[in-house]
């Protein structure tokens, strides 16, 4: 009866299956883990250093986009399951403070930190890296048309740039909000709908999500979609010569860094409140501010050290274009208003 | 015999005891790994413990926007999509119920592999074929010396309804089809016998006897587009929202938790309405089982019209559904690098480089997974749903055979998993399970469980009508003959059973392949599955990356194939038992 035999051949299999499926191992003399997103990256070896060098096992849990590990962390505050908590970014951090989620560890290391970066004057969260989300162009694009790359916001809403720009619905992506940010920062909070409506006028694409605008309507990656300019990051430009599929020595794309084109999320780290390590768990924060940590930042996840002792990759110095006058919001105001902004935008420009 | 035993033996001949004892076992999984960890997401957040006084506030629920009209949207367009599955779907199962062809199993498991690939990549295989710079448009702009291309798909309600048909048809096909070539054909012998044209014989013999198969495979179907949150976000664009789609911006981008929790319980409410309607118009438990069975033996098609119809149906689900597949794996092997300077001239040509790529830690990434690793992590999740999913279904399929009363409060509670979004499931498994023995971030055998509780409601929708199809009188007879109840199970049921088993086990497998929402929650950085590892490189910017995320997507289909072929190996070639 060969049928029987299958099924008890499955069974038999998912059981043991089931049974070598690594369990939970006690007998690590110490651990710290940290509750991170899925962005999240690190050279293996250096990793490695930190474990050998204090004699622990640094274990990474990482769950979702920010948003849901944020959630995450609120959700098991009562609780915890990690000692750290990295990747909070300025657009939730009155949030994450107001859930009083972290402990304040004053790290001798942010004496090296420009005064910019640290925007909680308390240091519960501490500054570990930044970045831009900017318009990237596509650069054939422009040449072949003899088009001037635009360089305000303003120059936008002009009919030769009419159909040209696809951003992210800010209500579903995190660098769709940062750039409708962006706008408010500009033209403030009175004048901010009335640019979106003319960009509407002028045929701004909107999209669901990064990999749609990126891959799909942007022309200057490998989508070869029809709009040559797309809300992404900018440093985009030089995943761009990293990631190529034959060696580039110029990047395609570039980034628009006018006056407030571009707007900076600063990504924080917190020593989680119950931590059972907190001695150990600020050694961590000090790892992540100092020089080998932050040098590993950039072609692990793309975004840039906050520490200036940290030299940047070479791809990086050739291929960033990096914006003078970023565009920033208070924390506070943001997580006041978010709400207000996305539904009014999309009364504007969805409905 | 003493009373005692005697008094127990008989409680247990009696048929609710017996579906009672064996619910036992399938109530403790849902209750434990699903309404627990759902009812401490909603109390917690709900009562406004877990966020520092946040409660639920609903002044800034707008219902009109926030709930009418995503509701209105979500059951509409769940309705056009599964009517539009149903269209396709119901011929290309007579197809594959009567007929052979050159072929045959493999396009049959082509049309299977939709169902399990991620939408971000979906969308990527309509864009290559359907998309402004796609296949499609290319060829007409350059046939007809267009300007601008000619079709605009992405972001469309056309796309939406194209892509759940693409998603779903699979479904329609599986389960009707099992059921079809399971039917007793001498019916329809008798029927025409008495003189029957053979299109009232299909009305009033085959129709009825496909009625359970066809409203469950609609059921589920409708329930797949009414939960729909990839499809509607990247391929219908941010002009249409379900309700899933908002439970998710709550959620995520609002750090709502509290009015994402009452979208969700909406609509769970929905998906239990549904599943009530279901089991009523169906009637739950009303099939008539007939005594003995000869069975459809598939045939070469040998009339001209059949020929024609044949045609008809494989080349439309060519284009539905292998189509954009082709597409997309296609894109994999080929590089377009634009040479410097020259935008509209490609450099096309044919590489393995994604491939290889995909074999390198090229900047020591701690959480760099070879392909093959990740496949083996999707590959034992999948095996250990099946054996999750088999096991509790054909308790549920028994149960479900008598007590009648149980099955109408009991069955809804299980096909509700197929309502909850993937955030609450997630969340609540993260607040419920983040300690021994059961540690979301540490114990894996949580993903399996996840993906359990979405396939479960497709086994029981299997396995329950075709044992209910299960003459009493073979039974009898086997007992009569001194058969011990193993002994009938095993001879009698089994057998009869092994189709569906088989159905089962590619659903449980596929379900769990695809899988995507909860697996993000639960999967560990170093035991990514495939889906979680498509989706790290499609995120990240550069050509190199997008080519590997459409690499790792063909692997997950190849691996799909195999998997869907190793099961099907496991069933011998179907005999007439009787």
């Amino acid at each position: 009866m060969r049928i029987k035999t299958i099924f008890l051949i499955i069974f038999a299999f998912s059981l043991l299956i089931a049974a070598c499926t690594p369990k939970t191992s006690p007998v690590d003399a110490q651990s710290l883990t940290i509750m991170t997103h899925d962005s999240f990256a690190i050279s293996e070896s250096l990793i490695a250093e930190f474990e050998a060098e204090h004699g622990v096992k640094v274990i990474f849990v990482r769950g979702g986009d920010a948003g849901t590990t944020l959630n995450q962390a609120i959700l098991t505050k009562q609780n915890p399951v990690a000692d750290v908590f990295f990747g909070l970014d300025n657009t939730f951090l009155t949030r994450a403070l107001s859930e009083e989620l972290f402990m304040a560890y004053e790290s001798p290391l942010l004496e090296q930190i420009p005064a910019a970066f640290k925007i909680d004057p308390d240091n519960y969260a501490l500054p570990v890296d930044y970045g831009d989300v900017c318009i990237n162009y596509d650069k054939t694009y422009f040449s072949a048309h003899n088009l001037p790359v635009p360089t305000t916001l303003e120059a936008l809403t002009e009919p030769q740039y009419a159909t040209l720009l696809v951003v992210e619905n800010p209500a579903t992506s995190s660098p769709g909000l940062s750039f409708l940010m962006a706008t408010i920062a500009h033209f403030g909070e009175d004048g901010y709908l009335e640019y979106w409506s003319a960009l509407k006028e002028n045929g701004v694409v909107v999209v669901s999500n990064w990999e749609t605008a990126y891959y799909t309507n942007f022309s200057g990656s490998t989508g070869q979609g029809p709009q040559p300019m797309v809300v992404s990051y900018g440093s985009s430009p030089a995943a761009e010569v990293i990631f190529a599929e034959t060696l580039l020595d110029e990047s395609p794309t570039g980034s628009i860094i006018g006056p407030d084109t571009c707007f900076r999320q600063i990504e924080f780290v917190g020593i989680l409140k119950n931590s059972s390590n907190p001695e150990l768990a600020k050694t961590f924060v000090d790892f992540m501010l100092s020089v080998p940590f932050q040098e590993d930042i950039p072609m692990q996840m793309f975004v840039f050290p906050v520490n200036p002792h940290a030299d940047l990759p070479q791809a990086f110095l050739d291929h960033v274009d990096y914006p003078e006058q970023p565009a920033s919001l208070p924390p506070e105001l943001i997580d006041a208003q978010r709400e207000t902004w996305i539904n009014a935008w999309i009364e504007v420009v969805l409905d | 015999m003493s009373t005692k035993k005697f008094l127990l033996r008989k409680w247990l001949g009696h048929p609710v005891a017996r579906s009672l004892l064996l619910w036992l076992l399938p109530a403790a999984f849902l209750g434990y790994f699903f309404y627990q960890p759902l009812l401490a997401l909603f109390n917690l957040v709900l009562s406004g413990s877990a966020t520092s006084g946040q409660g639920l506030n609903l002044g800034t629920l707008n219902p009109s926007r926030m709930i009418w009209r995503p509701l209105s949207f979500t059951a509409g367009q769940a309705g056009l999509s599964t009517l539009l599955t149903l269209i396709i779907g119901l011929p290309a199962a007579w197809l594959f119920t009567y007929f052979t062809f050159p072929g045959k199993k493999f396009f049959k498991t082509l049309t299977t592999l939709p169902f399990i690939l991620p939408t971000v990549v979906v969308a990527a295989g309509f864009n290559t074929l359907l998309g402004p710079r796609g296949w499609i448009n290319l060829g007409l702009m350059a046939y007809f010396n267009l300007t601008a291309p000619p079709i605009q798909f992405l972001n469309t309600f056309g796309a939406i309804l194209l892509a759940h048909v693409f998603y779903n048809t699979t479904i329609i096909i599986r389960v009707v089809s099992n059921a079809w070539s399971q039917q007793n054909i001498r019916l329809q012998h008798a029927a025409q016998v008495l003189g029957a044209s053979p299109w009232r014989t299909f009305i009033e013999v085959t129709l009825p006897q496909l009625r359970p198969a066809i409203f469950a495979a609609t059921f589920l179907v409708f329930l797949f587009n009414f939960t729909s949150f990839g499809v509607i976000l990247m391929l219908g664009g941010p002009q249409f929202a379900t309700l899933e789609v908002e439970i998710y911006i709550q959620a995520l981008h609002l750090l709502n938790l509290p009015l994402a929790s009452v979208l969700s319980i909406l609509q769970l409410l929905c998906t239990l309405l549904i599943t009530v309607g279901h089991n009523w118009v169906s009637g739950l438990g009303k099939v008539s089982p007939t005594s003995t069975a000869r069975r459809i033996v598939p045939r070469k098609p040998d009339k001209l019209m059949e020929r024609l119809v044949l045609f008809v149906i494989i080349t439309s689900l060519t284009i539905l559904l292998v189509a954009p597949l082709t597409s997309l794996a296609l894109r994999s092997f080929v590089k377009l690098e634009p040479t410097r300077g020259e935008r509209s001239e490609f450099e096309r040509g044919l590489t393995l480089q994604f491939y290889r790529e995909l074999a390198v830690n090229r900047r020591g990434d701690l959480f760099f997974v070879p392909p093959i690793t990740a496949a083996r992590n999707s590959f034992l999740f999948a095996f250990i749903t099946i054996g999750i999913t088999l096991t509790l279904g054909v308790l549920v399929a028994y149960a479900q055979k008598n007590g009648a009363i149980l099955n109408k409060i009991l069955d809804p509670l299980l096909m509700l998993p197929l309502g909850a979004s993937a955030i609450t499931l997630g969340l609540g498994f993260i607040i419920i399970f983040n300690h021994p023995p059961f540690s979301t971030w540490r114990f894996p055998i949580l993903i399996p469980v996840a993906h359990s509780l979405v396939a479960l409601p497709f086994i029981v929708r299997n396995l329950s009508p075709a044992l209910k199809n299960i003459s009493p009188s073979l039974h009898n007879a086997a007992r009569a003959l001194g058969a011990s109840p193993l002994r009938v199970w095993r001879e009698v049921d089994l057998p009869l059973l092994a189709p569906s088993f088989l159905v089962s086990a590619i659903f449980g497998l596929t379900i769990s392949l695809g899988e995507f929402g909860a697996s993000t929650f639960l999967v560990r950085p170093d035991y990514p599955t495939l889906p979680v590892a498509i989706y790290r490189y499609i995120s990240q910017p550069g050509a190199l990356n997008y080519g590997q995320a459409l690499a790792m997507s063909t692997i997950l289909m190849v691996v799909c194939a195999f998997g869907i072929f190793i099961i099907e190996r496991l069933q011998k070639p179907e005999k007439d038992i009787f």
